[in-house]
């Protein structure tokens, strides 16, 4: 199945070209370009409804594009089912099969696909050691706690070498602690094998955590592909620069390439490629402004500055969070907290300022709810 | 009896502890109560009636002795005409429960997948038949059926021949599979229904067939419903008296009818009174099978 050319260019492990699916008259997934690379720990990330697990179901073969190219290495799997696809899935809700064991359950697939009772016995208990769980074999699903049963879902897809694994928010169920440990092993994990990871999330901090890109949709739409990175420093609108992070998205309008002027008037030095009289947000993220008396403001920050009165500070440990209302307008401001840090009391009138290239600007178009 | 609380104090006393649950167990027994009564006088009593009667003897004027207790009952049942019965019941019930079951699967799993406003609608058609009386519906077949019925006509018509399955064993499965057909679909369509599809998805995402996975995982995973609905089918087959009588006319006697013969023809109501406690044995370890295997999914 295109083997030989594993990893060029042209044989993306996932490529989507134009898909889109409707439900009746619901578009669940409208006209997506997507390519994902052999080896690449990719997320697919947006609120619930976005189309996100559509998407991943398509590649899965358990939902087919109502329009569209969908190829795995190459080959167009459009309504292949699913057990012809070299793709394996750890759904949502693990999906064990109750009635079976540990050992069963992990075997399945190579059952199915034809190997002996012997050999994929010995494949199903190596791979459950990988996964951590030796000793568990006999037990039932409803034996094992919930992070075991998410280990047990990941050995069942994976002893059966899929091209590329496909994870449907694998950690929404697990708690906290377990979910943080099991984003590190899963990582590793899948630098082990090599094998790309496709893998849908709601929650952005799991998505920046793991992947090497991301995809970011809502309402069916893929709204923007990047890095972590690029996501969080040059999102392509409100939408992408509200949900990845926190950020403060304050109205402005653009006056020249170089210059907004916010809904108070003020002019702020923030470079943008829209045409003056444009309506647009400026993306200005809590932890990259700072914060000092209403003279502190250097002069250099002059032309990326503001003013106004402390409304509320909450304390985190590792942080003080303002709330500064300038002309009524609330920014966030989060300034690292250290026994020598000065604190600026509700009621402060303080100065706050920000380095040229923190402030982002994106069209107002695209901001869905 | 009464349920007052116990008195409140600041503390959960080892004591207040004790009343509290002393007082919650009295209230559990209290709402129970009618029930066990009504149940006591009306099912506990008469059954255990049923078992001393099997033990005694039938004096000769077609009365029953209760003074010597003996086994004879017990040991008639060893005798052909009897074991004969028996195995005939048991072959009609086995046989209705597997047509019931080849019928019934097919259908709830249909239902189980379509939109629940259909699934509601031929639930209803299901249940229709309950409506109305059960010997009428026997009644019916037997017109159905008859030497002049709208089956005859028909298979005449078409040049078959006349149709002469009343009053035949064929006739007593048709019946029953008629009767008892909604108690397997119910059951089954319920275990279906309650099935986790994802399972299906993860089953073909594994690569397996469509077959493979029926196999492997939707049939497994329904046994629950199949089981109960085979009991529920088979333990009224085996003991029906009026579908056996109506359509078979009594000519081949099954169960139900010899117990009644037993009890108003013969006067020999330990007879009767040991077949039926054979047969509640035999219902009851089918119960118990069921509980084992199945569980609680009624």
């Amino acid at each position: 199945m295109g083997e030989d050319t594993v990893g060029t260019a042209a044989d993306a492990a996932v490529a989507i070209q134009g898909v889109t699916k409707r439900f009746g008259d619901v578009v669940a997934v409208d006209n997506i370009d997507l390519e994902i690379a052999d080896g690449e720990f990719f997320a697919m990330l947006g609120p619930s409804g976005c189309g996100k697990t559509t998407t991943l179901r398509m590649i899965a073969g358990l939902e087919f594009p109502t329009e569209g190219s969908l190829k795995i290495f190459g080959d167009e799997v459009g309504t292949l089912p699913p057990n012809k696809r070299p793709v394996n899935t750890v759904f949502q809700n693990y999906a064990l099969f109750p009635h079976m064991s540990v050992l069963d359950n992990v075997a399945f697939g190579l059952k199915m696909q034809g190997a002996s009772k012997k050999d994929a016995a010995s494949a199903a208990s190596e791979m459950i050691s990988l996964v951590q769980l030796g000793g568990m074999e006999k037990r039932k699903p409803s034996q094992l706690s919930g992070g075991q049963q998410q280990r047990v879902a990941l050995a069942r897809a994976l002893v059966n070498k899929p091209k590329v694994l496909l994870l449907d928010e694998p950690l929404g169920a697990l708690d906290l602690k377990l979910r943080q440990e099991m984003q590190t092993e899963l990582k590793s994990l899948q630098r082990e094998l090599g094998v790309s990871f496709v893998f849908v999330t709601h929650d952005q901090e799991e998505a920046l955590t793991m992947s090497d890109r991301i995809a970011v949709m809502h309402d069916g739409e893929l709204l923007q592909v990047g890095t972590a990175e690029e996501l969080y420093d040059r999102p392509v609108n409100r939408f992408v620069a509200d949900f990845i992070g926190q950020t403060n998205l304050v109205d402005a309008t653009v006056v020249d390439d170089d210059v907004i002027a916010l809904g108070n008037g003020t002019k702020i030095m923030a470079p943008n490629p829209y045409p003056a009289g444009t309506k647009v947000s400026m993306s200005l993220r809590p932890e990259s402004i700072s914060i000092g008396g209403p003279d502190d403001i250097p002069d250099e920050f002059e032309q990326t500055s503001l003013r106004g009165e402390v409304t509320n500070v909450t304390y985190l440990g590792h942080s003080h969070v303002y709330t500064v209302a300038v002309d009524w307008m609330p920014l966030e401001v989060r300034t690292n907290a250290t026994p020598t840090s000065v604190v600026y009391e509700p009621g402060s009138q303080v100065g706050i300022w920000w380095d040229r290239r923190s402030d982002w600007v994106v069209p107002d178009e695209g901001y869905g709810s | 009896m009464t349920t007052t609380s116990p008195a409140p104090s600041a503390l959960a006393t080892p004591e207040f502890e004790a009343a509290n649950e002393k007082q919650k167990r009295r209230r559990g027994f209290l709402l129970a109560l009618p029930a066990y009564v009504y149940l006591s006088l009306f099912f506990a009593i008469p059954l255990f009636i049923v078992v001393v009667y099997s033990f005694a003897t039938r004096t000769r004027s077609g009365g029953t002795a209760l003074e010597e207790w003996n086994l004879d009952s017990y040991r008639k049942l060893g005798e052909p005409i009897v074991t004969d019965i028996l195995l005939r019941s048991i072959t009609l019930a086995v046989i209705t429960t597997v047509i019931c079951l080849l019928l019934a699967y097919p259908f709830s799993y249909f239902l189980a997948t379509r939109k629940e406003t259909t699934r509601n609608i031929m639930l209803v058609f299901v249940m229709i038949p309950f409506w109305s009386n059960f010997l009428v519906r026997n009644y019916a077949w037997r017109v159905l059926l008859g030497n002049d019925g709208p089956v005859s006509q028909l298979t005449e018509t078409i040049g078959l021949g006349e149709t002469t399955v009343l009053f035949t064993p064929t006739a007593i499965v048709l019946g029953l599979v008629y009767g008892f057909l909604p108690f397997m679909i119910l059951p089954m369509y319920a275990a279906i229904e309650r099935m986790d599809w994802s399972l299906i998805e993860a089953s073909r995402d594994l690569g397996a067939t469509g077959f493979q996975t029926f196999k492997k995982v939707t049939f497994p995973l329904s046994m629950p419903g199949v089981i109960a609905g085979s009991i529920l089918v088979f333990i009224p087959s085996l003991g029906a008296y009026v579908t056996p009588q109506i359509l078979g006319g009594g000519k081949k006697t099954m169960l139900g009818s010899y117990i009644v013969t037993q009890f108003l023809t013969a006067r020999n109501w330990p007879v009767g009174a040991a077949v039926s406690t054979v047969l509640m044995f035999v219902m009851l370890m089918a119960t118990l099978i069921y509980f084992r295997k199945g569980g609680r999914t009624l």
